[in-house]
């Protein structure tokens, strides 16, 4: 950053000062990433939580008598497309191109449709097999750690229609392009935390 | 229709008129009575003053960090004065219910009361009370002109006073939890507390929760992102440095009460498993989980206060602070070994030996930076000129107590000796040794240093003297009978003894807890005897002790703006090197200044989030629904506001450092 | 107000970096290998030893949160001044210490307390 020389010659008396106006750089992205450190922690106390309970069966049905390893396939694809194509709508925006960034927003916003619905019918059909929350302390963990995961995409959704609507109005000014970065922080995040969940939760748990 | 059970049922969900205490309680009658006629009082002397507008202008709609800070000190000190009632509640309970007497408060309230203690001491007084100090003063500290996320900091601030809404309410409307301060499972479950209390508990932390952790994220981007050119980390004030690491403690320790208390609420109303008795809960997860959280919430407490007793040492012993570097160290090893040292909390819960002695070294080890820093301050009270003002008096008080009570810790980290002591009343007398010695005395020190700067005149010395003594002295008095009842084996928590050889020493412990009682009262009075004699306690100034950090060269209160200018950096302790080495401060080619815009979103979604917490607490499904879209619609609305700022014009930035120009000429003449 | 935003915003000095077609599909193509490998190690019975297949599966998920990091999200030592690097260590050491630490303490707590949780109960569960 430009500024009046801070340090003193060895004749002149130190600038104690700015006499120019001054702007310290943007916070947000920093901001975000912390808050988004902070939303880690909350899925680890979650991973926790189901590493201690995750064999708690209570007589009961176990991950290798519930999983439908395929549909999890599925569902990381799902994921996994989604965060490639908000990818491709950051490179548009780099670009400038509206029109472009919008329509993989919402191809992302498609996918992530997609996964969101995938489990809904997961837990749907496991939940009529007698497979609920309320069953054992295995399950307890395993939904609320999913549907953590689950919700953290739903909100996402939102957020990345709203943010739709508010470029189609304002276009890919800089508070705008802020926001993109910041969901695409978010939005990437959930596919990490992804990872740990069909490794852990899923695979380790079939596995046994 | 309004007989009809359902549709009552469906609207107030387990609302009813059974949930009011105060129509058959006389302790809370008489409270209530005493909060209904000091309300409309308050809402009336508004109201004949016409201060409404005044106050959601320029308060409650502010995003000045000035002015929230002192906001956060103002909230912190009337939860101080519950928060107090409940302990005296249960010394004068403890102190008479001997020899079959049972005293005025059965069990089920007793609980209410020390539960509610625990939970409002430490997050609706001391929290705030320490976010508070550093957001008045990290800003100032640094050259910076407000925070990073100012709008974030309103909201902060006004989540936090939601959930003590929330716990205030309780108190009228329902109950409170009967669980301790941090509701251990399976009593805090659904089937062994079915009423109101816990999910008041809950949903009050839940809503403060977010106000912390956003407030942490908030000064951590300010601190590392908004310094004043010049000022690299290693010429930060202490106060700032210890502020940058307890923001990282509530950013990485917050989530886990978030997540813990979510499970916990999952448990009460989802009936799952995670820490039941039966169907695979665990309740002894909750436990580790809460401390995991608890343990680094600690040093969020005493961080800051270490950082004030920085300052005020160096200010009153008018040195430069020893040992800057081992200070910064301190802190940071400090901030990194809270985080292996939780399980101290519960060495007699079954772990066994090689686990309780890795925890029992650990929480060793943490007491050597602690000790460093003691040294460090020690070492710039050597050879310096110390002037015993009020800050100083808690700062001394505070090094002979916090030691004391330090060392009662290390006795706890020994796991043997802890199998004895713990949950005993030692227990009891160690943390509020720590907690009062330390947080409370530091908070005193860092209010009294401060308030010149925020207000622009002194509190009064003699009353502040007063409450430093009667603090201090009450302390002794209240909590060494503790430590000696401990080790003769009471157990905490209990309202009624048997063995009337305990009674002298309870009676003692009454009689501190009105010696603090007169500390609390004499502290009120040093702001209110102040405030009427301001004129005489006026600093024109703006550097009434001699400051030596960045703050203190600004008027008393500064401006909106902070600095008309941005402050250039050399050294450590900036303002001290300005005025060595003959600093003027600039008189003219003021510009304008960009600042952000006041806003009520912060208040409206804080009090949308109240409404959904009592819903929830109460059952009222539609309530909850309704409550909860209009939050999501309001936020997603707020991010639709893009017109945040505004300029200050240069025309009003000279007229104010004019002003202050023509007042420091008043002090030379 | 808008010469100040451009002030503000310009972030090619220090901010966010940024991606690029090919390592964004560079990203993507380690990932679908990274999934596949593991979720055809459990599904197909390839190993016999389950630690094995185990150990296999969570190295492969830490390479591929890893890839995720370098090329989705740009992390690297420089932006914001190496303070993002430093936020994410430091949140990896605390996410270890949270659950390293409750795994090995709940795990001693269930042996001394929780009786009906040896193994020979369990397997009476079937």
């Amino acid at each position: 950053m430009t500024m009046a020389n801070t340090t003193a010659s060895q004749t002149e008396a130190p600038v104690f000062y700015l006499k120019e106006e001054h702007h310290p750089e943007t916070g947000t992205m920093l901001g975000f990433w912390i808050y988004l450190m902070s939303d880690c922690l909350i899925f680890a106390i979650l991973f926790a939580t189901h590493g201690v309970l995750g064999r708690n069966y209570a007589a009961g049905p176990s991950p290798a008598d519930l999983f439908d390893l395929g549909l999890v396939a599925i569902n990381t694809s799902m994921l996994l497309f989604s965060s490639i194509t908000y990818g491709f709508a950051m490179l548009a925006m780099e670009k400038g191109k509206i029109a472009g960034t919008q329509i993989w927003l919402a191809i992302t916003g498609l996918f992530g449709v997609a996964f969101v619905g995938l489990e809904i019918y997961e837990f749907h059909h496991l939940w009529s097999l007698g497979a609920t929350p309320m069953r054992s302390g295995f399950l307890s963990a395993f939904y609320t750690l999913v549907a953590t995961h689950g919700l953290h995409v739903t909100f996402g959704i939102i957020w990345l229609v709203t943010l739709m609507v508010q470029v189609g109005k304002r276009g890919l000014i800089p508070a705008n392009k802020r926001r993109l970065m910041c969901l695409s922080m978010f939005w990437h995040f959930l596919d990490v935390v992804w990872i740990g969940v069909f490794s852990v939760v899923y695979l380790l748990g079939v596995l046994g | 229709m309004f007989s009809n059970p359902d549709l009552l049922h469906f609207i107030f969900g387990r609302l009813s008129l059974d949930s009011f205490p105060f129509l058959h309680d006389p302790i809370i009658l008489v409270t209530f009575l005493g909060v209904v006629v000091g309300g409309i009082a308050v809402v009336g002397g508004l109201t004949y003053f016409r201060l409404w507008g005044y106050l959601w202008r320029e308060w409650i709609t502010s995003i000045d960090h000035k002015k929230i800070g002192i906001m956060y000190i103002i909230l912190a000190i009337i939860m101080l004065l519950r928060g107090f009632a409940d302990a005296l509640m249960m010394r004068a309970q403890q102190a008479i219910a001997f020899n079959g007497a049972e005293g005025f408060l059965p069990p089920h309230h007793y609980d209410q009361i020390f539960t509610a203690h625990g939970v409002i001491m430490i997050f609706f007084v001391a929290m705030p009370l320490v976010t508070g100090l550093m957001n008045f003063v990290v800003p100032l500290q640094i050259g910076a002109r407000d925070v990073a996320f100012p709008f974030l900091n309103n909201f902060s601030f006004w989540m936090t006073t939601c959930g003590a809404a929330l716990i205030m309410a309780s108190l009228f409307v329902g109950e409170f939890a009967m669980t301790g301060w941090l509701a251990y499972p399976p009593l805090s479950d659904i089937v062994y507390s079915p009423g109101v209390g816990v999910d008041y508990y809950i949903w009050a932390l839940q809503i403060a929760g977010v106000g912390t952790l956003l407030s942490g994220v908030n000064l951590i981007v300010t601190i590392v992102k908004m310094r004043a050119p010049g000022m690299s980390m290693m010429k930060m004030p202490v106060f700032t440095w210890t502020a940058l690491c307890t923001n990282i403690l509530i950013v990485a320790a917050f989530p886990v009460l978030t997540a813990v208390l979510v499970l916990l609420g999952l448990d009460r109303y989802a009936d799952t498993n995670f820490f039941t008795n039966d169907l695979g809960g665990n309740a002894m997860m909750y436990i580790n989980l809460i401390w995991i959280w608890g343990h680094p919430e600690v040093y969020i407490l005493i961080l800051p206060a270490f950082g004030v007793f920085s300052e005020v040492v160096s200010t009153f012993c008018r040195k430069r602070l020893f040992g800057y570097s081992s200070m910064v160290y301190a802190t940071v090893v400090i901030t990194i070994l809270s985080y292996i040292v939780w399980l101290h909390h519960f060495f007699t819960m079954g772990s066994g030996a090689s686990v309780n002695a890795f925890f029992g070294i650990t929480t060793m080890i943490i007491s050597i930076p602690t000790g460093a820093k003691v040294f460090n301050w020690l070492f710039t009270m050597y050879k310096g000129r110390i002037s015993f003002d009020v800050p100083m008096l808690w700062t001394i008080g505070f090094m002979l107590t916090f030691v004391i009570g330090g060392m009662t810790g290390v006795m706890l980290a020994v796991p043997p000796a802890d199998f004895v002591l713990h949950n005993s009343l030692f227990l009891i007398a160690h943390f509020h040794n720590v907690i009062i010695g330390g947080v409370v005395f530091g908070m005193f020190a860092g209010i009294v240093y401060w308030f010149p700067k925020a207000f622009g005149f002194k509190l009064d010395e003699f009353w502040g003297k007063m409450s430093f003594w009667l603090w201090t002295i009450g302390f002794y008095f209240a909590f060494m009978p503790l430590y000696v009842l401990g080790l003769m084996g009471v157990t905490r928590r209990m309202s009624q003894f048997d063995d009337p050889s305990l009674q002298i020493w309870f009676i003692i412990a009454a009689f501190g807890a009105l010696l603090i009682a007169g500390g609390i009262g004499s502290f009120i009075l040093s702001i209110v005897v102040a405030v009427i004699k301001r004129d005489k306690l006026r600093d024109e100034t703006g550097d009434p002790w001699g400051g030596r950090t960045l703050e203190w060269s600004t008027s008393s209160p500064p401006p909106a703006y902070n600095f008309a200018f941005t402050p250039v950096v050399h050294e450590l302790d900036a303002w001290a090197d300005m005025k060595k080495r003959g600093y003027v401060r600039p008189t003219s080619g003021f510009i304008d200044i960009h600042m952000p815009k006041n806003t009520g979103a912060g208040f409206i979604l804080a009090a949308i989030s109240l409404v959904l917490g009592f819903a929830l607490v109460w059952h009222m499904w539609w309530l909850v629904v309704a409550s909860f879209i209009v939050l999501v619609a309001g936020s997603i609305a707020h991010t639709f506001n893009y017109d945040r700022d505004y300029h200050i014009p240069a025309s009003e930035v000279v007229k104010t450092e004019d002003e202050r120009t023509a007042l420091l000429a008043k002090q030379q003449a | 107000m808008s010469a100040h935003s451009h002030a503000h915003d310009d972030h090619h000095g220090d901010g966010a970096s940024h991606g690029t077609f090919k390592s964004y599909m560079i990203g993507f193509i380690l990932s679908v290998i990274l999934t596949a490998i593991p979720f055809w190690l459990v599904m197909d019975g390839v190993l016999d030893s389950k630690v094995a297949t185990a150990m296999w599966i969570m190295g492969l998920g830490v390479v591929q949160i890893v890839v995720h990091m370098v090329y989705f999200l740009h992390m690297n030592t420089k932006s914001e001044g190496g303070w993002n690097m430093l936020a994410l260590i430091f949140t990896i050491v605390i996410v270890a210490i949270a659950i390293a630490g409750s795994l090995w303490v709940m795990y001693h707590l269930n042996t001394n307390m929780m009786p009906q949780m040896d193994h020979e109960m369990i397997k009476s569960f079937g």
